[in-house]
């Protein structure tokens, strides 16, 4: 089902794609140093055999210890008189390469094993995986040190040590990726097209698993100098007379104390160079990330940031709830897209609006903006205000609107099994909804929950109090929702699709539920869904919108059997109904607009089988129609009888 | 009397099952039992049913992704039961399968003309002149323009993601199409579009459909006969204009009944404690039985056979309604 | 939830085997005879003959597992010829040391690294987020070994307000402040690079956690935003976060053995490398058999706690 969210916005074609990246990258400014001083220090250690250095193997125990800016000696001499400066660029050039080669051989070798894995699932997974199991069974070190002691120190047995201990890492990883992968539809596509197990896992798996490979190996290149340096530290790495870093280090530390300068040398050195690789990993992920280019990954805060100029005046005759000239945007980078563009309706006490409209036409970020639940960033009420009994909600304190929330004016959401928190009881999240607005003991409460769930009629619900989400079916969930909502006795339920979810049978019972609770307890319900059928069922007025705006207002009778607005005629005329039999269906032609580019005028005028130039111009107003209906349309339908 | 394009007798599937190394029995699911069908040339079988019926996994068995546990699937007269999970290009040749999310059923890192040459080159070994002949070709069919063959999976819409789908289905020029259903994650104007389409498409190819749907309003709008499932047996099987309208089994009825139709008005169609079985401790007889309102102890014990009751409308019940 | 924990102690038993396994096929691959090996120079005939009979190194490599198999089960791991003592008992006296040390790193990072993924989610993007993402950037990019040699500089050579090395004062030492003066350098030094991995695996796992749709509705019943974080959010991310702790004390394990050797802590990490370079083969084996055991026990704790937390793992 199409779930309503702030609308990603499509990604710009392949060509562009490099050039986004980069930009991304190079925003990162840290991450852009780091790729800057490691370019610098790899470009050194690569040189190091045409540089003007000192041999590094050269002994002189006379000029041992030279304090650094000595005569012939940048950086000093250790305690054989070797010179530093050449051993450390030597060294840097071991390190790196050793901590390359490991990385590149853990990453390639858990890999395949990881995908294999994943792949054929199974008893070769779990074989594999046991194996991998047993390996991560180790702390790191202990297996490198066993491998050390068998194989003998030296610096090729540690780097096979440090990459056999860095598989399990690769290709867990690996594997997680590639379950997820297996089992998507393109992958049952490839194989009723004829590919066989390799073709698939090289063509379509492994392309879509290397940028979480590049990440990993993003996240371990450091981690594998640092282990190898220290191996190398401990004497069980490279052998005198070849040093890499971690062995300098290690033969400074006899001399701590009287000479340190042996060993921070090397020490920093290694600091330096794990730091601008991290930095420079951590720039990679994140310009490959792609929830971060939709700049979707920053958490929400805590109510939607409003940002508008002037607030309306309050109407001539207020309802319960009054949303005037609504305004909600999503800025992402340089676009801003108008998910709700000048919104008003009133929903009055104990009637049930309904607000019906398919994906991208705002109905669900109308929902949200009211109680400012939008998520922030991106999300901004850019104008507008919404009002509950006269009072203004949109620029009230936040004490003020959490106040509202959940006591006065509560919600039911779409899918309960995400929307409800998995590790509480049921018991202790409608306790809760309570106990955030009253001061009443926990037994109290508890009791009133109870009542609750009998009321939205859960078998044995005393049993149940204590239940996890997980273990309800997704009618008693939505049920416990419902029941969530209602505890406090709001004079108002915002329901956002809270059917859509649930099969045929189900939302019967569910609509049923509804129906009776609001007519008992008097609540108005501004019901958000996409089913006329369903408005016909149980709304008393309905509001059509479309690309951000409403389109229609009006008795749900009247604007079902006589639509006025095109767009509603022709919404109405597409639905299959049951009892119709076999036939071609009307479609609308087209697309809806892009929220980011909206034409002027009216935003169905490319659709729209009667637009005149006029259309296409200006602003096209919601003008009160026959009765006490309201309609966007210059030249609104007038016939009665012309659905289907 | 010609043979059907698909006949499938007996088809089972039976998940999870055998021993622990204890020997206690470990739980099974008994997800397709006992499915029989015949889809003559040309015809739009439509299968209904809601979460947990078993049509999803059915289907999947029809077009030759899951292997059956018992039962036989012939395809114009030969059975392709026996190499089903095992060689999926051999189905892949005469049935295809339209999938329900369009962006996933892509891979989001191939181009539209890599995905759409696949079929082609695996299934036909087609030389790359007469590939791209054959892509001209179904591009037009389905509406697409040339433009789109350079571009990746995410820069198009559900509607047009989902054309590509059956582009590629029918690039494989099959016999028969299993669609899984292949608009509900549309919006209801761009649904009513590609139902269109595929109905033409049906004609101009001469092609057989499976449509496997939730929404009983839309199967009504395009099969000819529907067939409804619940938990993991058909249980009613009619011609579309008479099964909604008189239904024989009181699933049907309960179906009929709660689709949110305008003008009737709501009431819940029945009792509060309306929930599936359990699968892993499935009851005798009926499984409808603890929610029917004509049930009776017959119902409890004894499993309904599944008989005529008038032409060409089957259904399983001990006590058929009027 | 007793049977859960007998379930996973049942399962821990083959891994602990695939360890010894996995440890017998690494010794193997020492080369030479393998009684010369770890006799070294004390490789008299009369020894290396007595040494085959009693591990049965003339016998073949399945026998010879079994027969070091069942003698660890008895609780002979063997005799260090290098320091002439049962292997076991040298192995667990200085396990004990080892377990001081990276136990308190370990309570360390993991308190300190949640904290401040909390605080850095909750506050994206503001000071405190920045200053905390950097101090944790450098705190993951700095060798251990190398941050405990600074601080022996700084604060014992220089400022001498700290010991410079071991774990209890030579003279006169031996009580719990004493411990405690002993244990503050190598203990941070040991902790700085997993309190970082922690503090980030929170921060994301905190963040992805306030995206999902139940915060969402827990604002909408109108809970404070303090519950909504300390509650709601942490609570879930937790479910995350408690492997990533689990992962990270197989580090702060393996980051112990270089942190004894600066500081000179006598504990099951410096006699390795001392055993490896001198050749003291069973002492090695020994070692890690009982620290790998361990560990596997522990991941089996961190199991147990993750099912507590989250009632949806199979119980």
């Amino acid at each position: 089902m199409t779930v309503a969210e702030a609308p990603v916005p499509p990604a710009p074609p392949r060509g562009a794609a490099a050039g986004a990246f980069l930009k991304l990258f190079a925003r990162n400014r840290l991450a852009a140093a780091g790729g800057i001083l490691l370019a610098v220090v790899v470009l050194i250690a690569i040189a190091a055999p045409i540089l003007p250095l000192q041999d590094p193997y050269a002994q002189d125990t006379s000029q041992k210890f030279l304090r650094p800016f000595a005569e012939g000696h940048l950086l000093g001499t250790d305690h054989l008189g070797r010179d530093i400066l050449s051993r450390l660029i030597w060294g840097t050039q071991l390190s790196l390469v050793v901590g390359l080669v490991a990385s590149v051989g853990a990453a390639f070798f858990g890999s395949v094993i990881g995908i294999v894995s994943g792949f054929y699932g199974g008893r070769v997974d779990n074989l594999l995986m046991r194996g991998i199991d047993m390996l991560m069974a180790f702390p790191y070190i202990l297996l490198a040190l066993a491998i050390v002691a068998a194989l003998g120190p030296g610096l090729v047995n540690a780097l096979i040590a440090v990459a056999l201990v860095n598989i399990p890492f690769f290709a867990r990883n690996i594997r997680g990726v590639t379950v997820t992968l297996a089992h998507k539809e393109f992958v049952d596509a490839a194989r009723l097209a004829g590919m066989s197990n390799l073709r698939i896992m090289v063509s379509e798996i492994l392309p879509n698993v290397l940028p979480v490979i590049v990440i990993a190996m993003s996240t371990t290149v450091g981690w594998m100098i640092l282990e190898t340096a220290g191996l190398s530290f401990l004497g069980l790495g490279s052998q005198p007379p070849v040093a890499d870093l971690g062995s300098m280090l290690g033969e400074g530390r006899n001399a701590l104390i009287t000479d340190p300068h042996a060993s921070i040398i090397p020490g920093l050195m290694i600091f330096v160079i794990v730091m601008s690789v991290n930095l420079l990993g951590d720039g990679v992920r994140d310009a490959l990330d792609p929830r971060l280019r939709s700049g979707a990954l920053t958490r929400p805060m805590a109510r939607t940031i409003v940002d508008r100029d002037h607030v309306p005046e309050p109407p001539a005759e207020p309802g319960l709830l009054d949303v005037q000239e609504l305004r909600t945007e999503f800025r992402i980078g340089s676009r801003t897209l108008k998910a709700v563009n000048d919104v008003t309706l009133t929903v009055k006490p104990g009637e049930c609006l309904g607000l019906i409209g398919e994906s991208g036409s705002g109905k669900s970020v109308t929902a949200l903006s009211i109680m400012g639940l939008v998520a922030s960033p991106p999300g901004v009420i850019a104008a507008g205000a919404v009002r509950y009994s006269g009072d203004e909600i949109v620029g009230a304190r936040f004490s003020q609107l959490r106040d509202l929330r959940g006591d006065r004016i509560s919600y039911i959401f779409q899918d309960p099994l995400s929307t409800l928190h998995p590790l509480y009881s049921i018991g202790d999240q409608i306790v809760e909804a309570i106990r955030s607005h009253h001061d009443v003991a926990r037994a109290e409460a508890r009791q009133r929950a109870l009542e609750l769930l009998e009321a939205v009629r859960i078998p044995n619900a005393k049993n149940r109090l204590d239940d996890y989400p997980h273990e309800l079916s997704g009618g008693m969930r939505q049920r416990v929702g419902i029941a969530m909502a209602l505890v406090n006795d709001p004079d108002l339920i915002i329901a956002d699709e809270p059917t859509t979810a649930l099969d045929v049978t189900v939302q019967a019972q569910i609509l049923s539920l509804l129906d009776d609770l609001r007519r008992e307890r008097s609540v108005a319900i501004l019901f958000i869904t996409h089913d006329f059928g369903i408005i016909a069922q149980l709304c008393d007025r309905v509001a059509v919108m479309y690309a951000g705006r409403i389109v229609e207002t009006g008795r749900t009778p009247d604007v079902l059997s006589d639509p006025a607005h095109p767009y509603t005629r022709r919404l109405i005329a597409c639905v299959p109904e049951l009892g119709e039999g076999q036939r071609e269906l009307h479609a609308i032609p087209g697309l809806p607009p892009a929220v980011d580019d909206l034409p002027p005028g009216c935003a169905f005028a490319t659709r729209c089988d009667k637009a005149r130039d006029v259309c296409r111009q200006g602003e096209i107003t919601l003008d009160p129609f026959t009765g006490d209906r309201a309609v966007r349309c210059l030249f609104p339908e007038t016939e009665t009888g012309r659905v289907a | 009397m010609t043979a059907p394009t698909l006949a499938i007798r007996n088809l089972d599937k039976r998940f999870g099952g055998g021993r622990t190394i204890f020997g206690r029995e470990k739980p099974a699911v008994h997800a397709v039992q006992d499915a029989s069908l015949d889809v003559p040339r040309g015809e739009t079988l439509g299968i209904v049913g809601e979460s947990g019926c078993g049509k999803s996994t059915l289907a999947r068995m029809i077009v030759g992704l899951l292997p059956p546990t018992g039962g036989t699937i012939e395809i114009e007269g030969t059975d392709y039961a026996k190499v089903a999970g095992k060689d999926p290009a051999a189905f892949g040749k005469v049935i295809q399968y339209v999938f329900q999310d369009p962006i996933s059923s892509l891979n989001p890192r191939k181009t539209i003309r890599q995905i759409l040459e696949a079929p082609l080159k695996l299934l036909h070994g087609m030389p790359a002149a007469r590939r791209a002949e054959r892509i001209d070709e179904i591009l037009d069919a389905v509406n697409l323009r040339r433009e789109f063959l350079d571009r990746y999976p995410h820069e198009f819409s559900g509607g047009q993601a989902q054309r590509i789908g059956v582009a590629r289905a029918l690039a494989a020029a099959p016999r028969i199409l299993v669609l899984d259903e292949p608009v509900s994650a549309l919006d209801v104007s761009v649904q009513a579009q590609v139902l269109n389409l595929l109905a033409r498409l049906k004609d101009e190819f001469d092609l057989t459909y499976l449509f496997i749907t939730h929404d009983l309003a839309v199967v009504e709008a395009v099969a000819d006969r529907i067939a409804v499932m619940y938990f993991g047996r058909i249980v009613e099987l009619a011609p579309a204009r008479e099964i909604f309208a008189h239904p024989r089994h009181h699933y049907t009825a309960l179906l009929a009944r709660s689709a949110p139709t305008v003008g009737r008005p709501l009431s819940a169609p029945e009792g509060v404690d309306a929930e599936l079985p359990d699968p892993l401790d499935p009851p005798p007889g009926c499984a409808f039985a603890k929610r029917c309102p004509a049930a009776t102890d017959i119902c409890r014990t004894v499993r309904p056979e599944f008989t005529d009751h008038g032409p060409g409308h089957y259904a399983a019940c001990h006590h058929p309604a009027r | 939830m007793t049977g859960y924990i007998l379930k996973r102690l049942l399962s821990a038993i083959p891994v602990i085997l695939g360890i010894t396994v996995i440890v017998f096929i690494i010794m193997s691959l020492i080369p030479g005879d393998p009684a010369t090996a770890i006799l070294g120079s004390y490789a008299t005939p009369e020894n290396v003959e007595k040494l085959n009979r009693d591990l049965g190194l003339d016998r073949s490599s399945i026998e010879q597992y079994f027969i070091w198999l069942g003698n660890m089960l008895q609780g002979d791991f063997g005799r260090s010829y290098s320091l002439n003592r049962p292997v076991l008992d040298e192995v667990l006296e200085r396990f004990g040391a080892t377990l001081i040390l990276a136990g308190t790193a370990l309570v360390l990072c993991s308190l300190l690294g949640v904290a401040a993924g909390v605080v850095s989610a909750a506050r994206q993007y503001g000071l405190a987020d920045k200053a905390i993402t950097f101090v944790v950037l450098i705190g993951i990019s700095i060798p251990s070994f190398f941050l405990g040699m600074m601080m022996i500089l700084v604060f014992a050579v220089t400022l001498r307000w700290l010991p410079v090395s071991g774990m209890y004062a030579i003279y006169g030492g031996g009580d719990l402040p004493d411990l405690i003066r002993h244990l503050i350098m190598p203990a941070t030094a040991l902790a700085v690079v997993a309190t970082g991995v922690i503090a980030r695996l929170s921060r994301s796992a905190m963040l992805e956690v306030l995206r999902q749709d139940f915060i969402r509705t827990a604002r909408a019943k109108g809970v404070t935003e303090n519950r909504v974080i300390w509650a709601h959010a942490l609570k879930a991310a937790m479910v995350s976060i408690i492997p990533v702790i689990g992962v990270q004390a197989g580090f702060v394990l393996s980051g112990a053995v270089y942190i004894e050797t600066v500081f000179q802590w006598p504990g099951v990490g410096r006699m390795l490398v001392t055993a490896i370079l001198t050749r003291d083969i069973l002492l090695v084996q020994g070692g890690v058999v009982v620290v790998a055991a361990c560990y596997v026990l522990f991941n089996l704790a961190v199991d147990v706690a993750q099912s507590v937390l989250d009632p949806r793992v199979k119980t």
